[in-house]
């Protein structure tokens, strides 16, 4: 069986009358690609800011990497990495000054730190930028440092808001080659996204609508049960059924 | 033409419909004029003084009236022999005294002349002057009426002034203090704020706040570079007052310092307030400019003298910081006064501080729900 990184029972979050999150019930598993569905003001991002610790439920239980989010919530933040949609990095600074202040803040010693350093930009082939502000790449290189610096410190579970928004196909593309390193590496990743071929990636996505999840599954288990061709298709019957 | 009438009624409507252009385009110029007719008013009333009579005779009770039936000043107190003079200033109770010496009026009847003497807290040079040339007016008025009622007296009442803390009448005596405020105010506040919506707005702030990094680590983190530049700043300012302009430090230079500090310390939390509300940097640049710069400059009394403003004016600028401070700096460095006589006003610099940061909390724990 494998190990669950995270957990979830009941989650309810509400603003004021509002409910954003209406009971959510599921589960993450170590090493799987965990894709957070659904359309704009479905309550994801409601949900994931919560397993971030970056906000507080209004009821229910969530564990992430293994620890109570209400009670352990600095664990929790020791153990994750967080790449927000609005990107990560500062543009004022150069790489290795961004790698060395979140090494800073996640406890990474300097030679570690170095040693990393050199191997994240020999892998994207980014040793070239070393020294230049982030704000002079191309965006394609900054989403892949971000993403990079994200999982620095290795941790358990990396969280993905909308990593790939505003790229090209192809650059969205290479994005996911990393996402899949990290997979195959044994860190887990949990990544919303609206754009549905993004899904078909994934091991397992969750639909949310209307702050339910309305279904979770593989992409090939959904596609049969709704019997369609890809995800979009599901998303769309999901979404009409409720019409 | 056509197309050009119709866009216009579409920008007639967008102006009408929108409340921020109504109050830019009809709130704004009359709240202008009426706080700069207010506000910049050199005109003197209720001037506060104290008036010293040694005599307690006939002229001297003749001149006292004349002078608080004027308008411009109310007495607030009546010195006896042997007061110090130095403390109703010190305490910042009276702009002006008034000293007529013993016998006054055998002595101008003997000698043909005497002297009333004007002492005027020259902390606030224009002030003073204006004060000092209202009464010596006021006293040379009488004369020349009471002259022409007896001709052949050739008495002559001359007018002796004291320009205390500020001899030189140096209006540099009174910029130093205020400007010192209006630049601690506007680094600490506006660009801590800033600093922190630009994480806001960049969308960093929501990394940090993922990360191990307590709340506490951020916002100190945030606050910390800017106590230090704006404490060499303070210290700057001071130095060049000091050195290049002639302004003195009378009263204790760690005092100075410490009461800087704590201003500091409080524009700071003033700014973490206004990051905590403002969605990002241009709405932070606008509250702090609006909300501080303006205010500051006008109604802290650093340039405007606070007692020439009608009462509402005045009951607004006590919740204006830098009022007090400049009050606090105006003390230490003219009148050399200890922490005994600007207790008050440093306690109420303490009590902002505690709410402003009482306040960010409060705001950043909603946020988080």
């Amino acid at each position: 069986m494998e190990k669950k990184v995270i957990e979830v029972r009941n989650l309810v979050k509400k603003f004021g009358s509002f409910v954003a999150n209406d009971h959510l019930n599921f589960d993450v598993y170590k090493g799987e690609i965990f894709g957070f569905l659904g359309a704009n003001g479905a309550g994801k991002t409601t949900a994931m800011k919560i397993l971030c610790g970056l906000s507080s439920p209004t009821s229910g239980e969530v564990k992430v990497a293994g620890f109570d989010i209400y009670k352990e919530t600095e664990k929790v933040k020791r153990n994750i990495g967080y790449m927000s949609q609005k990107f990560s990095l500062y543009e004022d600074m150069t790489i290795s000054e961004n790698i060395r202040f979140f090494s800073g803040i996640y406890g990474i010693s300097p030679k570690d730190r170095k040693e990393k350093q050199e191997e994240l930009l020999k892998d994207l082939g980014l040793e070239s930028a070393k020294d230049s502000l982030i704000g002079s790449l191309p965006l394609g290189w900054k989403q892949k440092l971000a993403f990079s610096v994200a999982i620095f410190h290795d941790p358990k579970i990396v969280f993905l808001d909308e990593p790939t928004g505003g790229v090209d196909p192809i650059t969205r593309r290479k994005f996911w080659d990393l996402i899949y390193e990290a997979s195959d590496r044994g860190i887990t990743v949990f990544v919303t996204t609206h754009y549905m071929d993004e899904a078909e990636y994934c091991n397992r996505v969750s639909i949310m609508n209307e702050g339910r999840i309305e279904a979770l599954d593989t992409p090939e288990n959904l596609k049969q049960q709704y019997g369609v061709k890809n995800m979009d298709e599901v998303f769309l019957k999901i979404a009409r059924n409720k019409e | 033409m056509k197309q050009f009438i119709g866009f216009l009624r579409k920008e007639f409507l967008h102006i009408f419909r929108d409340p921020r252009t109504m109050i830019i385009i009809f709130g704004i110029p009359v709240v202008q004029l009426m706080l700069f007719g207010k506000v910049i008013s050199t005109d003197i009333q209720n001037a506060k003084i104290a008036i010293l009579d040694q005599s307690h005779d006939n002229t001297t009770q003749r001149i006292t009236s004349k002078l608080l039936s004027s308008g411009y000043f109310v007495l607030v107190k009546e010195m006896q022999v042997g007061d110090d003079v130095e403390e109703v200033f010190r305490k910042g109770i009276v702009k002006m005294v008034v000293n007529f010496g013993p016998n006054f009026e055998q002595n101008l009847e003997r000698d043909g002349k005497e002297d009333v003497q004007l002492l005027a807290d020259a902390s606030d040079p224009n002030t003073a002057r204006i004060l000092t040339s209202y009464a010596g007016g006021i006293i040379n008025d009488y004369v020349k009426k009471e002259k022409l009622q007896n001709i052949e007296l050739p008495n002559q009442i001359k007018v002796e002034v004291r320009m205390l803390y500020n001899e030189g009448l140096k209006s540099v005596y009174m910029f130093v203090p205020g400007i010192m405020a209006m630049i601690l105010m506007l680094i600490s506040a506006m660009m801590t704020s800033i600093s922190i919506s630009k994480e806001k707005e960049l969308g960093t702030m929501e990394v940090l706040l993922a990360s191990p990094l307590k709340p506490l680590q951020i916002v100190l983190g945030k606050v910390t570079p800017y106590l230090l530049l704006s404490f060499i700043n303070a210290l700057t300012i001071i130095l060049l007052g000091v050195f290049v302009f002639g302004v003195p430090i009378k009263g204790s230079f760690i005092l100075l310092m410490g009461e800087s500090f704590l201003f500091i310390l409080m524009a700071l939390s003033l700014g973490i307030l206004i990051s905590t509300v403002a969605p990002n940097q241009m709405v932070a640049m606008f509250i702090s400019l609006l909300g501080l710069m303006l205010p500051t400059i006008l109604l802290s009394g650093f340039i405007f003298p606070i007692q020439n403003m009608p009462l509402p004016l005045q009951i607004v600028s006590n919740i204006i910081p830098p009022r007090w401070f400049i009050v606090i700096i105006r003390n230490i460095m003219l009148k050399g006064t200890g922490i005994m006589f600007i207790w008050k006003e440093t306690l109420v610099l303490i009590f902002m501080s505690f709410t402003f940061i009482a306040l960010s909390i409060k705001n950043f724990k909603i946020r988080l729900e």
